[in-house]
């Protein structure tokens, strides 16, 4: 099944969730699944760079962060229309991904994680200290109650939900595509033996500077509605530990190998969080992932997608 | 002057350190266009250092290495292998998520196919990575994976590796360790055939009957310096290579 | 321009002692991550582990922060043993350090951290000793004595450190088995098990790191991650498992956020490390590459 077809295919089924939002006529529907869309794509975006490359982003929160608050930027100076936002979102996150990426990648994996760890304290810092947007005491973005387009009046949250969905779509559709072509070979090799991908002629800096880019822009389209999500934009919560484990745990659970992993990974997780957090707290939400992390990654390193696999494998076995 | 310039390879005085430890002092070595050179040494001589300076694992720190009329200090291994320098590693490091096949289709996606610039279908480039597993004997387990390989079979394949990226000079690193003796015979014959076929070779060995028959010149490197370079019956009999061996 | 002497050369002071006590926390990284190659993002976990220790027995029993993590020293030590076997088997073993060796210790950092909060909540927490309050004043130089009982402390145990990896036979088989593991077996000493006493040593280091942490600075659980950035800047310019390299990176480190701090205010003070490291990856990666 080719890249088009899945596109299609993919955005048929989010019309029909979409549909049965309408039909559940519950503003929380909207709100919670607006959550596990936007862990979507951030566990997209990084199994981008870690499971198809093996570099381990640290810093998705940055990038998410960063999406955000060009989005706070622009609407103090003068408001766009959200998807626009999304685009800047992308170029500004993207950019930050491939100079990072330009400055550390020649050095081996684990200097690029304590660098992306690194880069996150830095930009948590200076948006801190950036009074315009905000600084530590926060923006406020009102969200309106309605979007007005083209003589329909549709709720706003929906709207945001819509945008995140195409955008969960777009991402799934790319990671898929890559996975499938010469370049998700490359990504591959990297992640397998460096040294041998470059004796092979693979340019392995010019591949890893492609996937951090990419994922950077993603982790940036999602961070950018995020302002309207959340009324309230704060350092704390848009550098937020939780958005650098979720963006990890996600995919490590669900499985690093596919777009399918952090898929699952993050429905799984997106929704226990959920649950979690209104019945138990927020804090013990968190500890559960990382205790889930820390399990799936000693006894499960191909997760839940590598259990499944696995399985079916042994089942073949005469 | 004219004779530097018909190397196909040419380096130049070059060093490597590794903090306080010299690996490579001073190395100077030449390899003819279709040449066949051995090159021993005693373990931690500094062949594989060389190997990695040559093709730009690794970046000397002092001198010049110049492959087909071009300097090469400064460009990245893959430059280097699209330029026609092919390696295989000493230790085997195979793409341990592929199966075999697709191990090769690598260096001939891309070197090759960004080489030539075309697009091989990719019906072509199977045909292709099975003939070259054939050449290695390794074509039964073509959708095979690396882990269910013997070490020699991993040599074998760390060969086939370096083939596929088609280069006009290959370096073979210790990929006869281990294997029986019509194994050897068989690898040297196919080294031989790329030979004929044009391709330089560097063969880097201990097993020396393999050495001796198959080599053309033979360099002897023992603690990052160059101690003999000619004949291999010539270099043999030098005494300052039978000390360094003895002397181990 | 108008610049206080006074204020700068106690800035350049504090920054020192404060300098030194990074050293100390660094130690067990300069081992865990320079000799062993094992990327332990987890290590101000365990520091700040330490240092909940040392206030719970301090508050509770009145006993002295330092005291008490000398007595922890060996269950800290049963920890790190223990987490370098988890992490051997389940990933050095099969070579899978990069990338889920990584995201290991970070789930270790956040798992720590989190339950650092359930169980003692975000306020910050400080402990009681005679040495804090009182300073000591040498012409015009303030030395609080809550920071130059650490620094000598700290000089302590770098000091013990340095002279067991560089004197004694386990320690320089330490310092060998970072170069060439096959030697090692072959001299028949089991490189497993020296690597696992040198990791379990880096955390029993955090102990002391983590008592002369709370004796500095109050602290509460997302303090960790303040260090991370300063831990690894400092391994990283003083260079890799290099000891007196990382004891002089650690006070340019603290003079630099020490004049930070005084000039320009604490919050910048946490990117002072981290751009450090982001500098010194980007342009300074001599000694860095080709591992």
């Amino acid at each position: 099944m080719n890249g088009v077809k899945f596109f299609l295919i993919a955005i048929g089924i989010g019309l029909l969730i979409l549909a049965f939002a309408h039909w559940l006529e519950l503003d929380y529907f909207y709100f919670a699944g607006y959550t596990i869309l936007q862990f979507i794509v951030l566990a997209t975006a990084w199994n981008i760079l870690g499971g198809y490359c093996g570099y381990v982003n640290f810093g998705s929160a940055a990038f998410f962060a960063l999406g955000a608050y060009s989005s706070v930027f622009i609407h103090k100076t003068f408001p766009l229309p959200v998807p626009i936002l999304m685009l800047i979102g992308a170029a500004v996150s993207g950019f930050v991904g491939f100079g990072m990426g330009y400055l550390t990648l020649r050095l081996r994996g684990a200097f690029f994680a304590i660098a992306t760890l690194a880069m996150a304290v830095v930009l948590q810092t200076l948006v801190v200290n950036w009074d315009y947007v905000g600084g530590s005491r926060g923006a406020y973005i009102i969200r309106p109650e309605t979007l007005d387009i083209a003589g329909f009046q549709i709720n706003y949250i929906e709207y945001l939900f819509v945008l995140m969905l195409v955008l969960a779509v777009i991402a799934l559709t790319t990671a898929r595509t890559i996975e499938r072509s010469q370049l998700g070979f490359g990504f591959a090799t990297i992640r397998d033996d460096e040294m041998a991908a470059e004796a092979s002629g693979v340019p392995t800096l010019r591949v890893k500077l492609i996937a951090t880019t990419l994922s950077g822009a993603f982790m940036g389209m999602a961070g950018a509605p995020f302002p309207y999500y959340i009324g309230y934009l704060q350092p704390a919560s848009a550098f937020g530990l939780e958005y650098a484990v979720n963006s990890i745990a996600m995919p490590m659970i669900g499985g690093t190998t596919s777009w399918i992993g952090p898929l699952v990974g993050s429905i799984l997780l997106g929704s226990l969080q959920q649950i979690a957090t209104v019945t138990i707290s927020s804090a013990v939400n968190l500890l559960i992932v990382g205790l889930l992390l820390v399990a799936f990654v000693i006894i499960a390193p191909n997760g839940l997608v590598g259990l499944v696999q696995e399985r079916l494998r042994a089942r073949r076995k005469p | 002057m004219t004779e530097a310039m018909s190397a196909l390879l040419h380096v130049d005085k070059i060093s490597k350190r590794f903090g306080g430890f010299v690996a490579l002092e001073g190395i100077d070595l030449e390899v003819k266009p279709g040449e066949r050179l051995g090159l021993i040494g005693p373990n931690s001589s500094g062949k594989s250092t060389l190997v990695n300076c040559i093709c730009g694992t690794l970046q000397n720190e002092t001198g010049t290495v110049t492959f087909d009329g071009h300097v090469v200090d400064g460009l990245a291994a893959h430059q280097r292998t699209h330029r026609g320098l092919a390696r295989s590693f000493q230790l085997p490091r195979p793409f341990h998520s592929m199966t075999l096949a697709d191990n090769l289709r690598i260096p001939l996606l891309y070197t090759v196919r960004a080489r030539e610039g075309m697009l091989h279908a990719h019906s072509d480039l199977g045909a292709r990575c099975h003939e070259l597993l054939d050449m290695v004997g390794l074509a039964k387990k073509a959708k095979q994976m690396p882990r269910d390989l013997t070490q020699v079979e991993m040599r074998k394949l760390e060969l086939a590796r370096a083939m596929a990226a088609e280069p006009k000079l290959l370096i073979a690193d210790e990929s006869m360790a281990g294997l029986s003796h019509s194994e050897i015979e068989d690898i040297l014959a196919l080294l031989a055939k790329l030979n004929e076929r044009g391709i330089t070779i560097i063969l880097i060995e201990h097993i020396m009957s393999a050495v001796m028959s198959f080599s053309q010149r033979l360099a002897v490197l023992v603690s990052g310096r160059k101690v003999a370079d000619g004949k291999p019956e010539d270099v043999v009999r030098d005494p300052e290579v039978v000390r360094a061996y003895l002397g181990q | 321009m108008d610049i206080s002497w006074d204020l700068v050369v106690n800035a350049i002071v504090a920054g020192l002692l404060l300098g030194v006590f990074y050293a100390a926390v660094t130690a067990g990284v300069s081992i865990s991550f320079g000799m062993l190659d094992i990327v332990n993002i987890a290590h101000p976990a365990f520091i700040i582990l330490g240092s909940y220790i040392a206030y719970f027995v301090n508050i509770n029993y009145g006993v002295d922060p330092i005291v008490v993590s000398i007595v922890a020293l060996p269950a800290f030590y049963a920890l790190g043993a223990a987490v370098y076997q988890v992490y051997y088997v389940s990933f050095e073993k099969r070579g899978q350090e990069s990338l889920r060796g990584l995201a290991f210790f970070f789930g270790l950092l956040f798992v720590t951290e989190v339950s650092l909060i359930l169980v003692f909540g975000v306020d910050y927490r400080y402990v009681e000793a005679a040495y804090i309050g009182p300073s000591v004043h040498i012409g015009l130089i303030d030395l609080p004595l809550r920071m130059l009982v650490p620094c000598v402390v700290a000089l302590a145990m770098f000091a013990m450190l340095q002279l067991f990896v560089t004197r004694t036979f386990l320690g320089r088989a330490i310092m060998a088995v970072s170069q060439d593991q096959l030697a090692l077996q072959l001299m028949a000493a089991d490189p497993i098990r020296i690597k696992r006493i040198a990791f379990a040593i880096s955390i029993a280091a955090t102990s002391i790191a983590g008592a002369l942490l709370i004796v500095i600075q109050p602290i509460e659980p997302s303090v960790g991650r303040d260090y991370i950035g300063r831990i690894f800047a400092i391994c990283v310019l003083g260079g890799l498992g290099s000891m007196p390299g990382a004891l002089i990176a650690a006070m340019l480190l603290g003079v630099v956020e020490s004049l930070t701090s005084t000039f320009y205010g604490p919050s910048w003070a946490p990117a002072v490390a981290f751009g450090f490291l982001l500098l010194t990856l980007a342009f300074r990666p001599a000694g860095l590459l080709g591992r």
